[in-house]
C-alpha cells in the first residue's frame, strides 16, 4: 500500500506538473500524437478501404492486413525505425510507426463495413440510375459507418498504447515518465505514471462509447453485444 | 595496430551470417524464454478464462462485470500494465506473465463466452432430452461446440502475447525484446533485425500450430 500512497504523493506534486518533463507536457505531447496520427491514419487507410470495398477487390489483403500487424511486435517496428535515417528525426520513428499500426483495424472494419451492406440494396440504388460515386456516399458509406467509426475507435485505441510504447524507444509522450521512473528506479514514478497512462486509454475509449451511445441510432453498431 | 576486421560485423550491416554464427547461444535462450513466457501465461489465462467464461454463461447477472472488466483491462496500454503491477512483483519474470495473462485472458472470455451463445438452443434442448446432465451438456455439446470460436480467440491471444513478451524487456524479462533492447542502446542493427524477424516467424509458427490443432480438434469442420 505504501507504494500506492507514494505514486499519489509524486502525482499531487505540483513540481511534477510542469515543465519540460512535466506531466503536462507530456500529457499534451500524447494528445498531439495520438490525434495527428490518427487523421494521418485516416486519410491513408479509409479512402483504400472505401475504394476496395466498393469495388469488392482486395478483399483477403483488407482482411489479413490487421493479423499481420498484430503478429509484429511495436516495439521492434520503432526501434528498427529508429536505427534507419528516420531516427535523425525527433519524433519521426514514433509518427510512422503509430500510422503504421493504426492503419490496419481502420482498412480491415472499413472494408468488412463496405462488404456487409446489403447487395439489394445496392442493387436497388443502381437500379435507380445511381452512378458508382453516388452509391458510394449516398448508400454505401452511410450503411458502413458504424462499421468505419468503430474501426476509428479500436484505431484511436492502438494510437494511445503505441505511444505509449514509443518512450521505450526514445518519443515523447506519457510513457516517458514510466521509462523515466525505470531509469530511477523509482517505483512511484513508474506506477503514478501507469495511472496516468491507463486513466488516458480509458477517457478515449470513453469518449468513444459515450459518443456511440450520443449518436443518433442508425450510427451506432449493431454487431456489438 | 591491426585493421579491424572489414566484415558485416564491423560495417553495422543489418542482415549479417557472422552475428548468426557468433551469438547463437545468445538467440537460443531469447528464443526459449520467448516460448517459455508466452506459452506460460497463454496456458494460465485458458485455465482461467474457461470457467469465466462459462460463469457468465450461466449466470446473466455475471456476464456484464464480466466483459465490462476484461473491456477495462484490454484498454490498458501494456506498458502502464506492466508498470501497475510493478509494485507486486518487482523486476521479475512473474509479471511479465502476470500482465501477459491479463490480456490473454480478455481475448479467451469473450471468444469463449461468444462461442457458447452461439450454441443453437435446439442442440441443447436436444441434448437434454437425451438426458444429459448439466454438466454432461456442458462437457460433451457445449464446449466443443464453442471450440471454433474458442480457438481463434486462442490464436489470436497467442500471436499477441508473442508481440507483447518484447515490452518486458523494461524489466529484464522480454525475451528477444531484450536483444531489441540492447540493440537499441548499443546501435546493433542486426541484432535488432535478427530479433524482431525472430519474433514475426515465432508467431506466425504459433498461428499454424493453433490452427493444425484446431483442425484435429474439431473433425466436424473440414467437411
Amino acid at each position: 500500500m505504501t507504494t500506492l500512497t507514494d505514486a499519489w504523493h509524486w502525482l499531487t506534486d505540483g513540481a511534477h506538473w510542469s515543465g519540460a518533463d512535466g506531466i503536462w507536457h507530456r500529457l499534451v505531447e500524447h494528445l498531439v500524437l495520438t490525434v495527428v496520427c490518427l487523421i494521418l491514419s485516416c486519410l491513408i487507410a479509409l479512402p483504400v478501404a472505401l475504394v476496395l470495398g466498393h469495388l469488392g477487390k482486395g478483399g483477403a489483403l483488407a482482411v489479413n492486413i490487421s493479423n499481420i500487424g498484430r503478429a509484429v511486435p511495436t516495439f521492434a517496428v520503432l526501434v528498427l525505425l529508429l536505427l534507419t535515417p528516420l531516427g535523425q528525426y525527433a519524433e519521426g520513428p514514433t509518427v510512422v510507426a503509430l500510422v503504421l499500426f493504426a492503419v490496419p483495424p481502420l482498412l480491415t472494419n472499413a472494408y468488412v463495413g463496405m462488404r456487409g451492406v446489403d447487395p439489394d440494396v445496392v442493387r436497388a440504388a443502381r437500379g435507380m440510375g445511381m452512378t458508382g460515386s453516388q452509391m458510394l456516399w449516398r448508400v454505401e458509406v452511410p450503411l458502413a459507418l458504424p462499421m468505419i467509426l468503430n474501426g476509428v475507435r479500436i484505431a484511436a485505441v492502438q494510437l494511445v498504447a503505441t505511444a505509449t510504447i514509443a518512450a521505450l524507444a526514445g518519443g515523447g509522450g506519457l510513457g516517458r515518465i514510466i521509462t523515466a521512473g525505470f531509469n530511477l528506479a523509482s517505483t512511484p514514478q513508474v506506477v503514478a505514471g501507469a495511472v496516468l497512462v491507463a486513466a488516458f486509454a480509458l477517457l478515449v475509449e470513453g469518449l468513444f462509447e459515450l459518443g456511440e451511445r450520443l449518436a443518433p441510432g442508425h450510427l451506432r453498431d449493431r454487431s456489438t453485444p | 595496430m591491426t585493421a579491424p576486421p572489414d566484415d558485416c560485423l564491423a560495417r553495422n550491416a543489418w542482415i549479417c551470417g557472422k552475428y548468426l554464427s557468433t551469438r547463437r547461444g545468445i538467440l537460443t535462450d531469447a528464443v526459449l524464454q520467448h516460448l517459455e513466457l508466452t506459452g506460460l501465461s497463454v496456458l494460465i489465462a485458458l485455465v482461467v478464462a474457461v470457467p469465466l467464461a462459462v460463469l457468465a454463461r450461466r449466470l446473466r447477472a455475471a456476464a456484464g462485470p464480466v466483459l465490462a472488466l476484461t473491456t477495462v483491462l484490454y484498454t490498458i496500454p501494456s506498458l502502464a500494465m506492466f508498470s501497475l503491477l510493478l509494485p507486486l512483483y518487482g523486476l521479475s519474470a512473474s509479471l511479465v506473465v502476470a500482465g501477459l495473462v491479463l490480456y490473454s485472458l480478455t481475448l479467451l472470455v469473450r471468444n469463449i463466452l461468444a462461442g457458447l451463445r452461439a450454441v443453437p438452443e435446439e442442440t441443447r434442448q436436444a441434448a437434454r432430452g437425451m438426458g444429459y446432465g448439466p454438466l454432461r451438456l456442458l462437457l460433451t455439446v457445449e464446449l466443443p461446440l464453442a471450440l471454433p470460436s474458442a480457438m481463434a480467440g486462442l490464436r489470436i491471444a497467442t500471436v499477441s502475447a508473442v508481440s507483447l513478451v518484447t515490452i518486458g524487456a523494461i524489466v529484464g524479462h522480454g525475451g528477444l525484446g531484450n536483444l531489441i533492447y540492447t540493440g537499441m542502446n548499443t546501435y546493433f542493427k542486426a541484432q535488432v533485425l535478427t530479433a524482431s524477424v525472430l519474433c514475426v516467424v515465432i508467431a506466425v509458427a504459433a498461428d499454424l500450430l493453433l490452427l493444425g490443432v484446431q483442425r484435429l480438434l474439431t473433425p466436424w469442420q473440414r467437411a
